[in-house]
């Protein structure tokens, strides 16, 4: 695996062309509101997408006319009015800049809040980086390292024109347009998102990582994600998402679709830190997100996720194990506070022999906030000695917020091996005042008692974004016990 | 050092402290007995600052402050430190990182910045050493499936790193072994200087024996009915606490 310095990096730098330039977010080019057969067009049209693509999101929006808004999940919250929204927004083109120190320092101060700056990205010379604001990716990074190995990580919107023979094969092959409300409006308005492909045999040398953003306001931020790991390569993908402090709620539909060829093993982590609205719960994104992965034979996928943020999150990272031996996790961490709402877990579908899973998830509540885990475990009637173990493990701070799990199982083969595990615990008068005693204050003692008790997930990121969750936690829970 | 007067006080309205005055200078060793529920442990918790408990009338006073306003963790700072009779455990954080936390907190009280890895690295190992304690149980989660002997070790490890003004013991020494009796002793009289002073709870003369105390007391309802040297400690083993009611 190739080490690169600093100067490594300066060198790419500079050498490096940005397709997009830079843009800033002060002025944007922003579609008016509403939604119908000639904005689709229109979106496809601003991208210059081929034909085939604008006829896949016509399709998709003529089968999202057809349903209605999900409403099964333990949340309650105003529908969005879907007309209201505008569906593509893009920050208007200034001059190139040279070099990321020409960034916006708003928004260096935003990614390092999200706990992973591009002034860390410049220390941390082995991630490389894509940068999607509102609608479009402006950035990618460490392009041309990555060419060399074969490697392909570029936003969707390049790759449909670039790579149309894998968009078309993939896309919507793992979250058809027809899976949910919220997947078939982001198929038929997806504006932007990171396209991966990891060559046969290749192991990527470096994390990739996207960061999103939603900067104006009264959009709606749609993005797409399409990685695919080719037969015995591997990867690790980390995405981070802010949105600054708005009193309206903005929503936020993504789709995300892994693909693990034979022998594959795709490592995805997320640290989501979207607005989640002011301490009165007003404001805050709503994230309905669909992901999900394939494994082929012997392939693994784990997903990894910090959910910190937005005001409703609906959102079941989940692992299809078709091919034999293959391998699922999921490792969640959960917080919500004040009027915070999130609705998370995973669905584990083993379909081959020897398919094994793991579900671990830590749901944390304070203020007036519900946390729910959902989770399904289903073993087909072909796959012969599947495994699964599933813990649910909730904290709660405070009498006022609340904690649910709602796990199904499904098993439809006699040989399989499930487990199930679920803890609450509660933050205790005791714990405080035993950390206290030591000289570590509330807040402090309160950090240190939730890393404790998210560990096994916190352990699971790459190295070098778990001390920044860790401190997203702290900040997420500030204020938390008075 | 430690300056109690007149102290009263509560939790929920139920009276149990009842006027406790208790000085203790810097070099000496108190012992405080008494039957169950007479109200020690309430009283190293209200020196703690534990806030469930309202103090209705008097002082505590360390060093000449009155601590009434200070928060638990400011009296941490200034160097109240209590070895609890029943342990906190705090899963997934390790006893490594929970005490790096403790010592980095109090420096950052004090102005100073965090201990360099290097020398907490030593110090955890001289302290570990000093109490007898394997390296492997540094990494194990905060009392977490501890025996009940592990916790109260534990306990005075912690003291070792934090290098206390005053030491409040409650009941360290239920719990332990013999041996661990001793090495824990050993540990607390190693530490024991001219400048810093140790509160003892307990219930069992055995304990001073090893740290030999220069006061014993009895709290009795939530008084101090009766103070002596050494020697009172062998009576109260022999006689019981009928006799002072
Ligand atoms: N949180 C509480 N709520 C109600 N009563 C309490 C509480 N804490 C202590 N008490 C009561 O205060 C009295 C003194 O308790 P304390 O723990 O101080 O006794 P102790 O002298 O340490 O006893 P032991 O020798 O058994 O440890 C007891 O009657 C106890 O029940
Ligand atoms: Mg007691």
């Amino acid at each position: 695996m190739g080490k690169f310095t600093e100067d490594d990096l300066k060198k790419e730098l500079e050498t490096k062309e940005y397709e997009y330039g830079f843009y800033t977010d002060i002025e944007s080019d922003k579609f008016p509101i509403g939604l119908n057969e000639d904005v689709v067009i229109a979106i496809s049209k601003k991208k210059n997408e081929p034909a085939w693509m604008t006829e896949w999101r016509l399709d998709a929006f003529r089968i999202w006319k057809e349903m209605t808004e999900p409403e099964w999940a333990n949340v309650r919250y105003e529908k969005p009015s879907f007309q209201d929204i505008s569906y593509y927004s893009a920050p208007i083109q200034k001059p190139k800049l040279n070099s990321l120190d020409e960034v916006d320092p708003e928004l260096l101060k935003t990614f390092e809040k999200l706990g992973i700056s591009i002034g860390e990205q410049k220390r941390l010379s082995n991630v490389a980086m894509d940068i999607v604001i509102d609608s479009v990716s402006v950035a990618t990074t460490f392009k041309k390292t990555l060419n060399e190995r074969g490697i392909i990580f570029c936003p969707i919107s390049e790759a449909i024109q670039e790579h149309p023979e894998l968009v078309k094969k993939y896309l919507g092959s793992i979250v058809p347009k027809t899976d949910n409300f919220y997947a078939a409006l982001n198929s038929a308005v997806f504006s932007d998102g990171s396209f991966c492909y990891i060559p046969k045999g290749v192991t990527c040398p470096m994390e990739l990582s996207t960061y999103f953003r939603i900067n104006e306001g009264g959009t709606g931020q749609f993005e797409r994600t399409l990685l695919i790991a080719d037969e015995g390569s591997y990867v690790s993908y980390l995405e981070g998402c802010t949105a600054p402090a708005r009193d309206e709620n903005q929503l936020h539909a993504a789709v995300v679709e892994l693909i693990a060829l034979d022998d594959a093993e795709i490592k995805y982590s997320t640290v989501q830190n979207w607005f989640p609205g002011d301490k009165e719960g007003k404001g805050g994104v709503y994230n309905f997100v669909t992901k999900r992965g394939l494994c082929e034979k012997n392939a693994k996928i784990s997903w990894t996720q910090v959910e910190t943020g937005s005001a409703i999150t609906w959102k079941y990272p989940s692992c299809i194990l078709k091919g034999d031996n293959s391998v699922g996790e999921f490792y969640s961490i959960a917080v919500t506070n004040n009027f915070q709402q999130a609705d998370t877990g995973t669905k584990m579908i083993h379909l081959g022999n020897n398919t094994k899973s793991t579900i671990i998830s830590k749901g944390i509540s304070a203020g007036h906030s519900h946390n729910s885990y959902r989770g399904l475990v289903q073993i087909s009637p072909r796959a012969n000695n599947a495994r699964n173990f599933s813990q649910c493990d909730s904290l709660l701070m405070g009498d006022k917020c609340g904690a649910h799990t709602f796990p199904y199982i499904e098993v439809k083969n006699k040989s399989a091996q499930i487990e199930h595990e679920a803890t609450t615990s509660k933050i205790g008068e005791d714990q405080l005042f035993y950390c206290n005693q030591r000289g570590i204050n509330t807040e402090k003692a309160i950090a240190l008692i939730v890393n404790g008790f998210g560990k096994e997930v916190l352990n699971k990121l790459p190295m070098e974004f778990a001390v920044e969750a860790q401190k997203l936690l702290e900040i997420s829970l500030e204020g938390s016990v008075g | 050092m430690l300056k109690i007067n007149n102290l009263h006080a509560n939790i929920n309205g139920k009276e149990i402290l009842r006027g406790i005055n208790l000085e203790i200078k810097a070099g000496e060793v108190h012992a405080i007995m008494g039957p169950n529920g007479s109200g020690k442990s309430t009283l190293a918790s209200v020196i703690a600052g534990k806030e469930e408990f309202e103090v209705s009338e008097g002082t505590v006073e360390l060093n000449g402050e009155d601590l009434s306003d200070f928060a638990p963790e400011v009296r941490a700072h200034k160097g109240v430190f209590l070895s609890f009779q029943y342990p906190i455990e705090i899963p997934g954080v390790t006893v490594t990182n929970f005490i790096k936390t403790a010592i980095n907190e109090t420096r950052k009280a004090k102005g100073m910045g965090e201990l360099p890895a290097k020398e907490m690295l030593q110090m955890i190992r001289e302290k570990a050493d000093l109490l007898e304690i394997d390296r492997k149980f540094l990494s194990r989660s905060l009392n977490e499936g501890f025996s009940g002997g592990e916790k109260k070790r534990n306990e005075i490890f912690q003291m070792a790193m934090l290098e206390p003004q005053l030491a409040i013991l409650d009941e360290t020494d239920s719990g332990l072994d013999i041996d661990a009796l001793k090495v824990v002793a050993n540990g607390v009289n190693k530490l024991k200087s001219e400048k810093n002073a140790v509160l003892l709870i307990t219930h069992y003369q055995r304990l001073l024996d090893y740290i030999v105390p220069d006061f014993v007391h009895v709290l009795y309802n939530g008084k101090i009915v009766k103070s002596g040297g050494k020697e009172l400690a062998y009576e109260l083993e022999e006689k019981g606490y009928d006799w002072l009611k």
